[in-house]
């Protein structure tokens, strides 16, 4: 077991170690190392282009979908090497769920939304589905508003129910970690708020990672917060060390605004 | 003259240019459909649909045999085309983006869309109706079915890049193989630009007439047997259209217009059936 990295002494579920990323020869992560805490809710800052969502894409091996793109180094969960040509990619997005930017769900029912994923890797019998499909939603903060029309269509949905549709897909499919990427940039206010209660919820019980532009976001909900610049992990602390004493110029620049 | 109204002009100019040469598409649009409408509807009774096409220098006559060939040959068709067409159109979209197999297919796609029918028509008596000694039904399909494919790959292939890849990586983002990505999100969400093509395609072949000439033929009697030759508009009315006989060019003219009347059902069809559908 490599060192760890987490502040506090808390465990990880997540241990990054010397990762590169390369987008064909440009090199996009520069000797990343982290660890992801149990249950606890992790942030990424930076300014666009420093990294973070393309280091939260090697968590789930998203990147696998384009060819050129490519990690080099270690991410550790439960022991296993997640870069690993062998490891089975499908189950590691089953185990690591990710909701992205902008609301996706997908051309189907609400109930079939949820289901979908479930039914990928999970037989169960119709009532139990109807179980799953309420229990997620619930989690989702999203039960009440849409159990009269499970039959309607994800996409009749605005934009912040979409989102925590896709949330309760992410927890649908019982994963330990959830990634967030920029999951609030594009919602209102109100709805942003829903999702922020949400994630301090959800981290009960899953461990999360979120990439944020939004410093106040990740001063609300992180445990821990990292900050990025240029591909490069320059700060990792407790959230409130990072923005109240920061340790490097850098991060005090950015977090002050002079800065990104 | 200054540079606004210089402008001013210059827009004129080319909106009237613009709307000339849409008027003389029109008017030669219109032209075709008012001859077809006047003489084809003078052609439309009730014998066209119940008797079948008369022998040389019978009176009467329909095109019985006819539109059931031509239906039974359709059908078959786009029995064999809308597979293969959709299956070929997911993998160059989903698996095949980069590869060279995928350009290699994707071309030669290219190339049969602008291939003449009557090529596709021979290379299926070459290949078919020659080695199983005689004209049927089935090469009738089969060559149809040549010229349909590439129309619904391409549509499909076109339709299923205008997803969003932030939904195909959403699919993937929860474990799911490429192939349920592909057939049960992907694919979903671009249904009825894909049903479209289809119809679209079927369109395109219903009025063919080279292909049929060497495969399918003509039949005069009425005949449901796929397996022999096959009555069908388009020869129908190849034949009939420069017969003496006054009754045969009549006929004619009527299933001409049935095939243009079943093309513009198609058409409008899939526009009122997919209108304010395809909110993405």
């Amino acid at each position: 077991m490599p060192d760890p990295i987490v502040p506090n002494g808390s465990p990880a579920a997540l241990q990054i170690r010397n990762l590169d990323f390369y987008y064909g020869d440009f090199k996009g992560l520069k000797n990343v190392n982290i660890d992801i805490a149990h249950k606890k809710v992790t942030a990424f800052i930076g300014p666009s282009g420093c990294g973070k969502s393309t280091l939260l894409r090697t968590f789930n091996r998203m990147y696998d979908l384009y060819p050129g793109q490519r990690a080099e180094g270690e991410i550790l969960f439960h022991g296993k090497n997640l870069l690993d040509k062998k490891q089975d990619v499908n189950m590691v997005r089953a185990k690591i769920g990710m909701v992205f930017q902008k609301p996706t769900p997908f051309p189907m029912t609400i109930y079939e939304n949820i289901a979908f994923g479930v039914r990928l890797y999970e037989n169960m019998s119709k009532a139990a589905m109807d179980d799953r499909v309420e229990w997620a939603l619930n989690k989702a903060a999203l039960w009440g508003e849409v159990k009269d029309k499970l039959n309607q269509s994800g996409l009749s949905l605005s934009g912040g129910q979409q989102q925590r549709l896709c949330i309760a897909r992410a927890v649908a499919v019982k994963p330990e970690v959830v990634l967030l990427d920029e999951p609030t940039s594009a919602l209102d206010p109100i709805s942003t708020a829903k999702v922020e209660e949400l994630i301090n919820e959800l981290k009960s019980e899953y461990t999360i990672a979120i990439v944020t532009h939004n410093m106040q976001q990740a001063a609300r909900i992180s445990d821990f917060t990292a900050f990025m610049y240029l591909g490069e992990l320059i700060e990792f602390n407790e959230t409130g060390t990072i923005f109240m004493r920061p340790g490097k110029k850098q991060t005090e620049d950015y977090i002050t605004g002079r800065f990104g | 003259m200054n540079l606004y109204s210089r402008r001013l002009w210059t827009n004129r100019i080319g909106i009237a240019l613009s709307m000339f040469a849409m008027a003389l598409g029109l008017v030669a649009l219109m032209w075709i459909l008012w001859t077809l409408f006047s003489k084809g509807f003078a052609a439309l009774s009730l014998d066209l649909f119940t008797q079948d096409t008369p022998a040389p220098g019978s009176e009467g006559g329909g095109l019985r045999n006819a539109i059931v060939g031509s239906g039974l040959i359709l059908f078959f068709s786009m029995l064999i085309s809308t597979p293969i067409g959709i299956l070929a159109g997911i993998y160059l979209a989903e698996y095949g983006r980069i590869s060279k197999f995928a350009a290699f297919t994707r071309f030669m796609t290219d190339i049969m869309l602008s291939a003449p029918s009557i090529v596709i028509g021979l290379f299926v008596y070459a290949l078919f109706v020659a080695t199983t000694g005689g004209f049927s039904g089935w090469a009738g399909s089969l060559a149809l079915a040549l010229i349909a494919i590439p129309v619904v790959v391409r549509t499909t292939e076109n339709m299923l890049k205008l997803v969003p890849p932030s939904l195909r990586e959403a699919a993937f983002a929860i474990g799911a193989p490429r192939w349920q990505v592909s057939l049960k999100v992907t694919l979903r969400a671009v249904k009825s630009g894909v049903v479209t093509g289809v119809l679209l395609a079927m369109a395109r072949i219903t009025g063919e007439t080279a292909p049929l000439l060497f495969t399918a033929l003509n039949n005069q009697f009425f005949s449901t047997d796929m397996g022999s030759p096959m009555g069908n508009l388009p020869v129908v009315i190849y034949q009939f259209a420069l017969s003496p006989y006054d009754n045969w060019v009549n006929l004619a003219w009527g299933g001409a217009l049935l095939i243009a009347l079943v093309v513009l059902a198609v058409n409008i069809g899939v526009r009122i059936a997919f209108r304010n559908k395809d909110k993405p």
